[in-house]
């Protein structure tokens, strides 16, 4: 083999091997870069009184108290409704389903394609769905057909947020379901256990660390979501905090949102905006690096274990 | 209770003591529920396709809706004004309401073009570096930041396009509008390089050791390796990447909402301004009359959104199965 024909080979290949680097590169420089300037310009403004404080003059001073209430409240509303069903879910197709079941291949392709729906759907869902007919409904039943639970409301968004998140969980509890060994749920059944017994004091317990992480993850992607919420509930500016199911809320990229696009005077908000922009930030952040450290320690167990 | 039915773990003849009765009956109460459970998932997209499918049908059924909305405005090319050229315009709130949805076609497809097209490159690239020429510290750096990239909320990716890059670029090239395709399809690839990275990423990794190994032993260059024998092998689940990254390029709302400029223009150009079909939901459903015919237009859009993302992710689950049987099947 001539040598100038291997030498340019090398060459070349060397080549292109240096420019997958450099989009690895380019990729962590993005990443770098957004949070480099978010926490530049939004590090001034923090602290514990923008924190605990109501806006006021039109949000140049103050804080965003209700907005990170009404977040937590959201999310609180959304973990109560996704945990026990995704969790469900996920111990149907992993405990309860025969091999190869028909069933399980159809709601296993159902959360994936749920994990595909585009978050501004979700949102014309919870309007279509939540509002207009289980809203209307419980308020033609309940309350001589006067408005109160078919309007936006926390309870949707909560609900809506809940769907949208079921993927989530589904995957992080089976995730967790499959690292627990075989010969745990053998012992169980031979001491006498039925079925329900072993899932209780046996799966479910081994598994709390995979159905954390996916609540953990849940948490985060539903406080981050602002579509699905528009409509069904958040609100702007609002006097009091929400303290009913039917009241409506602030949220966090909501608020995001409409401060960056409709804020009266751009200039006067933005050291606010930027500061806002941060806590979501570091709240979104905080919950995935908790989540995806608790989710390695279960990968680690699952490739020691086996 | 014992004479209902077999028992499933205990064979006694003897009645059983009220303990073990009491575990039976909440083993079968628990099955109930969790079967139950399992359902939600189908039942709820069929919810979704069953609710934003009501809502959306009176574009075809409805006189009232029909005689403003109807399928030939919203396809093809409409005269508004007497004498004047037939043409496609989406402005559902003017004296004559127009409801073509030709510009927001355009507006959508400019932009997921272009954050395919910088998306894809970069993290199909990237993913080939992790896979196969990254040393371990570098593999450690690179999937910590795809992580951290895939949480940043896309809020937040649109406030840092419309406040950070729109101004860069309106600095550096000066262009007549601020807030334009360009921007948004920037923004719009960061939200598209986490998928695209992991699914191929996954692909890489897939293929079997021994198909590298029998590279380099036939004398191969490691880039001979991985551009010939890894990427051809893992090609279907590179298209399946890209396809789901399309998939969520499509539906995503609130970068484009921000950083596209919202206006409903049509042109071709790269740096005019945009409007999405997502965006255009999320930017007028807020402040119309329910039942109105623009009300349900915009649940046309959005059934048309859900049924084409859920038949882009069944294409790019299949395809991402396909590749795993093959590879499998090499053994």
């Amino acid at each position: 083999m001539p040598s100038n024909w291997s030498d340019r080979t090398e060459l070349k290949g060397k080549a292109m091997q240096a420019l997958t680097a450099l989009a690895c590169l380019i990729i962590i420089a993005i990443v770098a870069i957004i949070i480099g300037n978010i926490v530049t310009y939004g590090a001034g403004k923090l602290s514990w009184e923008f924190l605990s404080e109501p806006p006021r003059d039109h949000f140049t001073k103050g804080g965003i108290f209700p907005a990170i209430f009404g977040t937590a409240a959201l999310v609180i509303l959304m973990t109560i409704a996704v945990i026990p069903l995704g969790v469900a879910t996920a111990i149907y197709m992993h405990e309860y389903a025969p091999k190869r079941s028909r069933l399980v291949h159809f709601v296993r392709l159902a959360i994936q394609n749920l994990a595909g729906v585009p978050a501004i759907v979700f949102g014309l869902f919870g309007v279509g769905f939540f509002i207009e007919f289980v809203g209307r409904g419980i308020d033609r039943g309940l309350y001589g057909g006067s408005l109160v639970y078919g309007q936006p409301a926390i309870i949707w968004s909560a609900l809506t947020m809940a769907l949208l998140t079921l993927p989530t969980v589904v995957v992080a509890t089976e995730e967790a379901l499959r690292a627990i060994p075989a010969n745990y749920r053998e012992v169980a059944y031979s001491l006498g256990a039925t079925r329900w017994q072993m899932i209780w004091r046996v799966v479910l317990p081994q598994s709390a660390g995979g159905i954390l992480t996916g609540g953990i993850l849940a948490v985060s992607r539903g406080s981050g979501e602002v579509a699905p919420v528009m409509f069904t509930g958040a609100a702007y500016s609002l006097p009091e905090l929400p303290v009913r199911l039917h009241n409506q809320f602030m949220e966090l990229g909501y608020h995001v949102y409409v401060m960056s696009t409709q804020a009266f005077d751009v200039e006067a908000t933005k050291p606010a905006l930027y500061s806002t922009v941060l806590v979501l930030l570091m709240l979104t952040f905080l919950l995935n690096f908790t989540g995806i450290m608790i989710r390695a320690r279960i990968r680690k167990r699952l490739r020691d274990g086996r | 209770m014992r004479s209902s039915g077999v028992l499933p773990y205990h064979s006694e003849v003897m009645p059983l003591p009220k303990l073990q009765r009491i575990g039976i009956l909440s083993d079968r109460f628990a099955a109930f529920i969790i079967k139950g459970s399992a359902f939600v998932a189908i039942l709820s997209l069929i919810l979704i396709f069953v609710f934003i499918g009501k809502e959306a049908l009176p574009v075809l059924t409805s006189p009232e809706v029909r005689s403003e909305a109807s399928l030939s405005r919203l396809f093809l090319p409409q005269v508004h004004h007497a004498g004047e050229a037939a043409e496609f315009s989406w402005q559902p709130i003017s004296d004559v309401p127009k409801y073509s949805l030709f510009p927001l076609f355009i507006g959508t497809l400019k932009v997921t073009l272009i954050a395919a097209l910088i998306a894809i490159p970069l993290a199909v690239a990237a993913a080939l570096y992790t896979s196969e020429f990254a040393p371990s510290w570098a593999r450690e750096t690179i999937k910590p930041c795809i992580e951290v990239l895939a949480g940043i909320p896309s809020v937040v990716v649109g406030f840092f396009c419309l406040m950070v890059i729109a101004s860069w670029l309106q600095g550096a090239f000066g262009w007549t509008y601020r807030l334009n395709a360009l921007t948004a399809g920037i923004g719009l690839s960061l939200a598209v390089i986490p998928i695209v990275y992991t699914v191929s990423e996954d692909a890489f990794s897939s293929v079997p050791q021994a198909f590298r190994e029998g590279s380099i032993a036939m004398g191969a260059s490691s880039w001979q390796t991985a551009s010939r024998v890894v990427l051809p092998a893992a090609m279907p689940g590179v298209l399946a990447a890209c396809i789901l990254g399309f998939g969520r390029a499509i539906g995503e709302t609130m970068i484009v909402l921000m950083a596209s400029g919202n206006a409903a223009v049509l042109s071709w150009s790269p740096v005019d301004s945009i409007r999405t079909f997502s965006a255009t939901v999320a930017a007028e459903l807020g402040e119309l009359v329910q039942g109105s015919p623009h009300y349900h237009v915009l649940f046309f859009i959005g059934a048309f959104l859900f049924l084409l993302t859920f038949v882009i992710n069944l294409i790019g689950r299949w395809w991402v199965g396909r590749l795993q049987k093959k590879l499998q099947g090499a053994f």
